[in-house]
């Protein structure tokens, strides 16, 4: 592979408990500065992909059994979670996991920890100036700010740790569509102004598609489907599958029996 | 009613002891949700490490104070790394009886090496800084112990807001996957607030040993006590450690001084019951924030 490749997925395998095989050999490449986004139903293995490469993994008694991670040619599978972000590699989590008796700035001040006793004030007022609707939140409980708020947040707070390697984990989840774009429209601008590398795990594939540069479609703890995103976008099966128009063009109806035996192909 | 001032003040300053103690519990509950049987020898610990300093190398008292909480500092690092931390993702239970082992391991050998017997810290308070205000007479040991409390209380309080240190610890307490993944080190923070806990219990240990006497079995069996004034204060507020403990200060001290010396330690257990059926999350629990 060529040097530009930040991150790269060997032919991984995660088992939960020492049983439950989710990963089945999945082999991914992540080039420096690009957004690449991971596309799958639920249950496909996503999020364990991204846990799998921040470390996480460990928490839930998971382990990458077989392959390896590269980070900068170096193999990090397996590293606790302390060691993988002094590397630069941070994940939002899943369902924004705010500090929530902390307030917003508090939050923020959290994403330090890693550059400790550096000065952070400018930081600081980086993030409010990609999310200026924090600003007059800043003396508030996390607990008690709302969902667009929390994402942008989280979003933040990772930020302030200046990452190589960002993972998002479905940043449009339960957000209104509104919102949804302008959280998008910044993690492009994050990816454009910083050169922040990001690996985005989306269920709203039509958003991720817009912004990515190079997309995976999982399914089943497998790679099924890779390509720009332009490609993916055309494809017949991936428009009928994740973005909801039939192969022609037109809003899928009941009458295309078939696409369920299509679909079963790919399983 | 010079009497009830006097219960009063006494009360109050005891109460900051308690809580101060409890404040420790409460750290190393809200960061790794341990209960710490071991609390009492930890405030036995740290005033056996005074006495010691101060009887037997001659140490000066201020000297003597600031070594005896380093070491304890330093001695709550030590019980992390060598018992807790090799426990880490084993079921809390175990844990917890871990915490019960300790506390029987220490107490045993503190016995072994001061015996059972009371001692008493040579007088070194200045009666100057007693203070005689009309017919209200509040002893110098009183002062102190009010005064030690408040002092770590605020020390505490800004350390806890302000200090990155302190938001690392609270956000380890709040979610700790999603601190992981910050770069917290969640170890550290777990070694740290042990640190900090068994600095806190020396000095409410030390300070209560000038009030009432050290002996080992007195002084761990305040690690008893530490329960009601953390079920009435909530488990895992720091603030209401403190109110908890003034609480069960004041009433242990009125109990004593009006109705009989003997139901003093008897009353905070019946508080604490009485707690636990109306308000079972104490009276300043962290009220849950439901909206996400």
């Amino acid at each position: 592979m060529s040097d530009n490749i930040l991150l790269q997925l060997n032919n991984i395998s995660v088992v939960y408990s020492d049983v439950i095989q989710v990963l089945k050999g999945v082999s991914l490449s992540v080039p420096k500065g690009q957004i690449v986004s991971i596309l799958g139903s639920n249950g496909a293995g996503k999020t364990t992909t991204l846990k799998a490469v921040s470390g996480l993994l460990k928490t839930e008694n998971g382990s990458v059994t077989d392959g390896s991670i590269q980070f900068n040619g170096m193999n990090i599978e397996n590293l606790p979670p302390e060691s993988i972000t002094r590397l630069g590699i941070f994940q939002v989590l899943e369902g924004r996991q705010p500090f929530k008796y902390l307030t917003i700035e508090e939050n923020l001040r959290v994403g330090t920890a890693t550059r400790w006793g550096k000065p952070y004030k400018k930081d600081i007022e980086r993030i409010y100036n990609y999310f200026p609707a924090l600003v007059q939140r800043r003396k508030t409980l996390a607990g008690y700010c709302s969902g667009g708020e929390l994402q942008m947040l989280v979003m933040g707070r990772a930020l302030m740790a200046h990452p190589a390697l960002l993972l998002l984990d479905e940043p449009s989840l339960g957000l209104a569509p509104l919102v949804v774009i302008e959280i998008f429209k910044i993690i492009k601008r994050i990816n454009e102004d910083q050169g922040t590398t990001i690996m985005l795990v989306e269920q709203n594939a039509n958003m991720a598609l817009q912004i990515a540069h190079y997309g995976y479609v999982m399914e089943n703890g497998k790679v099924v489907m890779e390509g720009t995103a332009p490609e993916l976008k055309d494809n017949p099966d991936i428009k009928e599958f994740y973005l909801g128009v039939g192969a022609t063009g037109n809003v899928r109806s009941y009458r295309d029996v078939k696409s369920y035996k299509r679909r079963k192909r790919w399983l | 009613m010079v009497f009830f001032f006097q219960l009063l003040v006494n009360g109050i300053s005891i109460g900051f002891l308690y809580g101060l103690a409890a404040m420790g519990f409460v750290m190393i509950f809200k960061s790794s949700s341990v209960l710490n049987f071991a609390h009492g020898e930890l405030l036995a610990f740290g005033a056996f490490i005074f006495l010691t300093l101060v009887t037997w190398a001659h140490l000066p008292i201020i000297a003597a104070f600031v070594v005896a909480l380093a070491g304890s500092f330093v001695f709550g690092f030590v019980i992390e790394r060598l018992f807790l931390r090799p426990l880490i993702g084993e079921p809390l239970i175990y844990v917890i009886m871990l915490t019960v082992g300790i506390a029987a391991i220490f107490k045993g050998a503190m016995l072994l090496l001061w015996g059972g017997n009371l001692y008493i810290y040579p007088d070194f308070l200045p009666l100057a800084i007693g203070i005689k205000w009309g017919v209200v007479n509040i002893a110098p040991v009183y002062v102190v112990s009010t005064t030690v409390g408040l002092v770590f209380l605020v020390l505490f309080g800004l350390f806890f807001k302000f200090s990155s240190q302190g938001i690392y610890m609270r956000s380890v307490a709040d979610n700790q996957q999603a601190a992981l993944s910050l770069g917290v080190h969640v170890r550290r923070v777990f070694a740290l607030s042990w640190a900090i806990a068994a600095m806190v219990a020396a000095m409410s240990g030390i300070v209560l040993g000038i009030i009432n006497g050290i002996n080992v079995h007195d002084l761990s069996s305040i690690g008893l006590k530490v329960f009601p004034v953390v079920i009435l204060g909530g488990l895992d507020s720091i603030g209401g450690a403190i109110i908890g403990g003034l609480i069960i200060g004041l009433l242990e001290t009125f109990t004593g001084g009006y109705i009989s010396p003997s139901l003093r330690d008897v009353v905070p257990y019946m508080v604490l019951v009485g707690i636990l059926l109306v308000r079972p999350y104490g009276l300043f629990g962290l009220v849950e924030i439901e909206r996400v």
